[in-house]
């Protein structure tokens, strides 16, 4: 379980996330909407301790890491798989060493082999094991996206953050994905927070979905109260309309 | 004066921004010492994996060898020629070999290799790692429980630290042999004379000093180039910066460390 209080950073003039409260619960998926430049990315980035934020206190399971040095964040951070928005796969090693990486730092007594089977299996998994030796510069948006997903998931993560996983695909790839993130959930049992501002994703993926608008969450509801409800900013992001409660930046 | 700005006020602002500036000056050395020594505590807790430091090494030792052998050879040829115009009819041209080493195995070999390397090596470090920063590639490190530290930048400072002395000595020999070349060819001095020089004039406590400065030279670049591709921010502009920033400083750095160590081993150490 993750216990967000309070959350609060100022990024130069602007005050990104603003005393935010948010619970996410075992197991279920969270998908955090909100328009661009509401601080989503900036939220998932203090769950796994890249950024410190100004004030607020973030507990994983209990344990606060707020303040946490990056050596005893180190073991926190293990617990945690993060899809990022361009994939962020490490350009200069193939798709399989990439997911290798992690494997080969933490669990030592791993045999090249095991290894080497759990990474096909992991690539297995997003439909990639072809792709094993290929370099990440000669794949495609949807395919980085699920390297990037088969590398989260190679050290069997108890969390899962994705960081905008549909946002530059084209819809068909753009539901691969999802049901990926579906297929996961399923497999693995794991507790995952979805970033995004694809409301269609959203449907597909939530369990329970908030909207994020000037630093704090505005509306908190399972996918299908979503569906249904009249919160008028909930309602503006939905129907992606310009006039509302919701100011365009 | 009439709108009220008294010159108190103007120095006053001058002495703001000043101090404003060193602030960031300082702030920037702070950072730069941080990642050192966290560089170094990782390192030794558990060190890197000798596959990448190899790897490294291939890239910024081996990599530059033709670069260097460029630069010395002609560093050779022109201590020859300037040192043979400012002797003119004063000393003789059996010294001109012995000025040449010297001056080459103590000075212009490490420096000139240096900055070369410092040139070449830090801006493709700042660059790659600018490029990893900008593309969420060192946050990705971080997110997998990776120490950026340790896993990019000791192996490229400790590759640095290690060739830049083989590269140095490298340098040293060719650029004697480029001033032998233009002595003997140009400038009729016969062979024996200018091998002959060499043996009176060496000194092992020069290329030992020339030497460890080089090393010292080596972890300025490795730093200078990792620190510079780590602060990078906003794309590809920021990555130009960065650049330029790790090539400037460490080269400034790397001629104030000169001084300071000359001072330090011909002063002291080896006076």
């Amino acid at each position: 379980m993750i216990e967000i209080r309070g959350l609060a950073k100022r990024l130069g003039r602007r005050q990104v996330l603003d005393g935010l409260d948010l619970d996410v619960r075992k197991g279920e998926t969270l998908v955090v909407l909100g328009p661009s430049g509401t601080g989503k990315s900036v939220l998932l980035k203090h769950i796994i301790g890249l950024m410190k934020p100004d004030a607020g206190s973030i507990r994983i399971d209990g344990e606060e890491i707020v303040g946490l040095g990056e050596r005893a964040l180190m073991p926190v951070r293990r617990r945690f798989g993060m899809l990022f928005q361009g994939a962020a796969l490490l350009d200069s090693m193939t798709v399989g060493e990439n997911v290798a990486l992690a494997m080969q730092e933490h669990a030592r007594g791993l045999g090249e082999a095991e290894v080497r089977t759990r990474v096909l299996e992991r690539l297995d998994w997003v439909g990639l094991e072809d792709a094993v030796g290929l370099k990440p510069a000669s794949l495609s948006g949807g395919m980085r996206k699920r390297a990037g997903l088969a590398r989260a998931l190679a050290m069997d993560p108890e969390y899962v953050l994705y960081d905008e996983p549909t946002t530059g695909l084209d819809p068909i790839t753009a539901d691969v994905i999802n049901q990926l993130i579906r297929a996961m959930q399923q497999r693995l049992h794991v507790t995952s927070v979805v970033v995004t501002h694809d409301i269609q994703s959203a449907y597909a993926v939530a369990d329970r979905i908030v909207l994020l608008y000037q630093g704090r969450v505005r509306y908190d509801g399972t996918a299908e109260e979503t569906r249904r409800t009249d919160d008028a900013m909930m309602r503006q992001f939905i129907e992606g309309s310009s006039r509302g409660p919701i100011q365009p930046v | 004066m009439s709108n009220g700005v008294t010159p108190d006020d103007i120095a006053l602002q001058g002495f703001r921004f000043a101090r404003a500036r060193l602030g960031d000056w300082l702030a920037e050395v702070g950072r730069t010492a941080m990642l050192m020594f966290e560089t170094a505590g990782v390192s030794l807790q558990r060190l890197p994996a000798g596959r990448l430091v190899v790897q490294q090494m291939q890239a910024i030792g081996v990599q530059s060898l033709w670069l260097v052998i460029v630069v010395s050879l002609f560093t050779g040829a022109v201590a020859a020629v300037q040192a043979a115009y400012q002797f003119s009819s004063v000393v003789p041209l059996k010294y001109l070999s012995g000025v040449i080493l010297r001056s080459v195995v103590i000075e212009l070999g490490p420096v000139l290799t240096a900055l070369v390397i410092g040139g070449r090596v830090g801006a493709a470090l700042a660059a790659e790692l600018g490029t990893m920063k900008v593309t969420e590639q060192i946050d990705a490190l971080r997110a997998m429980g990776i120490s950026p530290a340790r896993y990019l930048v000791a192996p490229r400072v400790l590759a640095a630290l290690l060739m830049l002395p083989v590269l140095t000595i490298y340098a040293d020999a060719i650029a004697i042999f480029g001033g032998y070349v233009v002595a003997v060819g140009a400038l009729d001095v016969p062979s024996p004379t200018y091998l002959q020089g060499l043996r009176e004039f060496f000194r092992m406590k020069d290329l030992l000093s020339g030497l460890i400065k080089s090393v010292f030279f080596g972890n300025i670049i490795g730093v200078m180039g990792c620190y510079h591709g780590f602060q990078t921010e906003g794309g590809a502009e920021g990555v130009g910066r960065a650049t330029t920033m790790a090539v400037v400083s460490s080269c400034v750095m790397i001629l104030i460390v000169d001084y300071v160590l000359a001072t330090v081993l011909f002063r002291i150490l080896f006076a």
